[in-house]
């Protein structure tokens, strides 16, 4: 086969030259990291969740390797909206010349505060604004996540939308919810034009002979490795229930592992640890091995794919 | 590499000024000059310091708040918990070397001036302090074989100011392959524009806060104002803390 593959796809109205969407919170702090992520082969970029106010997050230690994947609880560090709103700025100035969307992300504690918060981004005109309903790290300060609630992700999701007007919006899900379909099926019949799944896992590394979690914030979310069967597994329940792109997100280390995301029924791919465990090549490395898979099995377009190992 | 903790004993523990002690691990670790790890102490808190010896491990610990106060109180036999090495560390070059440090930038000069002199370079150390009481490791340094020059602020050792002027009167008097520096980010900014100017090649490890260490949150990016050198979004813990130019 001499085509090359066409690893493009489209969100809505947004075209992504490949799938690979860099995830919220991994290198999203600053224009200048976002642009790099971008030079180095991310089909879109994610900005760091903001909130309303600024946030220093957790104090060290607020990460840790473990041998199954990685645990953070680095607490939504961020600069508060209206900071936030100048640095998406900036992004977007230098990402111009690449035609490489930036999506924003935001989290509050209410769903009024959600609106308020989503009103002051769309001022930067982010392409996408990801709604981070889900985060696992700042329950003391936020309560539970609305994520766990379909009730409350729907009201968040119709405050945001009001909001924003016109700028599509993805809403982040949890893993860690007893029916992800439903969630999924209440933002979307609340307006949301695509979904983020999965955010990280609660979990808790404990050092034996500190006595103690390592985490200064005690427990934290799982990403990397660990994360992937449990986001293939959401993935797969959102993909049955709603008909929205989906930016499968979760332990995507590989463009095999990119391939199986599709393959339970994604539209992009959310790629946040694979910086650690592939070093700053990652996105490049991922891409050439989605494509070599695609040359292999003769796949000329990742929609000939999308959902198949989970279609009945 | 993995990034988790394991468990090391401290050896000893000894003073090398008013501020600053030297700490013996029990253990090796197979690191480069210029890598630091992530030192916790359990309740207390994880900090970023530079390998200061990896055979056995050694760091070198300023007291300057709540957690290296803590690892001063330390004793022989107790436990510190590390994640590391982490980062990229130096590469000598050619047969001369000058090593600038400022403060407890001295601390990764140390197994750079091992290593360079084991390999029959040429090594001129400049040390920099406010003042004669906070210089770090010159007897070592000069022990080992190194030509030393020293600045202070207060004139109280060496000549009077920065260390950058002391590097540059070096650069511009001798044959010199490279030179490698720590020390404070002002410290840093100029002398990578001094090297700039002389057209020397230069590697400088830089600080920045350190959460994540592991390249993921991007705290510790350097900003290009730093020096203008450095490409977008260069992240001290992940891509550093040494910076190589060219
Ligand atoms: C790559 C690197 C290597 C370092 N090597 C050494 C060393 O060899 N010896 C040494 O004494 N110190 C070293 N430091 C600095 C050391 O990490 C700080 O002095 C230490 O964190 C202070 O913590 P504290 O609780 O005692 O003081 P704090 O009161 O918490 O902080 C005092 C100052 O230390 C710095 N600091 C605090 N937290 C961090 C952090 N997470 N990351 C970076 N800087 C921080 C800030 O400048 C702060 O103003 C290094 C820092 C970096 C980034
Ligand atoms: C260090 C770190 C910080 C993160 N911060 C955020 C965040 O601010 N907002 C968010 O929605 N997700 C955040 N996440 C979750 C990621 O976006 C992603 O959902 C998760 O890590 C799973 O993907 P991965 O296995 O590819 O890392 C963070 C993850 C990591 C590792
Ligand atoms: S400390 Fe997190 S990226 Fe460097």
């Amino acid at each position: 086969m001499s085509k090359d593959p066409d690893l493009s796809i489209n969100i809505g109205k947004l075209k992504l030259h490949n799938p690979l969407v860099l995830a919220s919170g991994v290198l999203g702090t600053s224009a200048s990291l976002l642009y790099r992520a971008a030079r180095s082969g991310a089909g879109a970029v994610t900005a760091k969740s903001c909130g309303p106010e600024a946030r220093a997050g957790h104090p060290n230690p607020v990460m840790v390797e473990w041998e199954g994947g990685l645990l953070n609880a680095i607490g939504l560090t961020n600069p508060g909206a209206k900071e936030e709103v100048a640095l998406l700025k900036e992004t977007k100035r230098q990402l111009a010349a690449t035609g490489i969307p930036l999506f924003a992300s935001i989290f509050a504690g209410t769903p009024e505060e959600f609106g308020l918060v989503a009103g002051i981004i769309a001022e930067a005109d982010p392409d996408l604004i990801e709604v981070n309903i889900s985060c696992p790290n700042v329950r003391g300060d936020f309560g539970t996540p609305f994520a766990a609630d379909e009730h409350s992700a729907a009201l968040v999701t119709r405050a945001v939308k009001e909001a924003v007007g016109i700028t599509p919006i993805a809403v982040k899900l949890a893993p860690n919810v007893p029916n992800i379909g439903r969630i999924a099926a209440a933002v979307v019949n609340a307006g949301a034009d695509a979904i983020t799944a999965i955010n990280t896992m609660p979990g808790m590394v404990i050092d034996a002979e500190a006595c103690q979690p390592v985490l200064t914030n005690r427990t934290g979310g799982i990403s990397g490795p660990a994360l992937k069967p449990i986001a293939l597994r959401c993935v797969a329940e959102i993909a049955k229930t709603v008909d929205v792109p989906i930016i499968g997100t979760g332990g995507v280390i590989t463009g095999m592992d990119a391939i199986e995301m599709i393959l339970a029924g994604a539209k992009a791919v959310g790629v946040g640890s694979a910086y650690w465990y592939r070093g700053p090549e990652a996105f490049r490395l991922i891409i050439e091995e989605m494509k070599a898979f695609m040359i292999d099995h003769d796949i000329q377009s990742l929609e000939d794919i999308r959902g198949k190992a989970v279609r009945r | 590499m993995k990034a988790d903790f394991f468990t090391v004993k401290i050896k000893r523990t000894v003073k090398l000024n008013h501020r600053t002690i030297w700490v013996e691990m029990n253990q090796t670790l197979d690191a480069q000059p210029g890598q630091f790890v992530m030192a916790w102490l359990p309740g207390v808190g994880e900090r970023p310091f530079s390998i200061a010896g990896s055979a056995p491990l050694c760091l070198l610990v300023v007291d300057v708040g709540p957690f290296s106060q803590a690892i001063h109180q330390l004793k022989p036999g107790d436990t510190l918990w590390i994640k590391g090495p982490l980062g990229h560390g130096f590469s000598l070059l050619g047969d001369a070397a000058i090593l600038a440090g400022g403060g407890y930038g001295a601390a990764p000069l140390w197994p750079l001036a091992q290593l360079a002199l084991s390999q029959g370079m040429n090594v001129q150390v400049c040390l920099g302090a406010r003042s004669k009481a906070d210089l770090l490791l010159c007897d070592a340094f000069e022990e080992i074989g190194c030509e030393l020059t020293l600045a202070t602020e207060d004139g109280s050792a060496g000549e009077t100011g920065l260390v950058t002027g002391v590097v540059e009167k070096i650069l511009k008097s001798k044959k010199i392959d490279g030179l490698y520096a720590c020390g404070p980010t002002g410290m840093l900014t100029a002398l990578a524009s001094l090297a700039k100017t002389y057209n020397f090649p230069y590697q400088l490890s830089w600080e920045a806060l350190m959460r994540c260490g592991m390249g993921l949150c991007g705290s510790c990016e350097v900003p290009q104002t730093c020096d203008p050198a450095l490409p977008p979004g260069w992240l001290a813990c992940f891509d550093g803390p040494v910076f190589r130019y060219p």
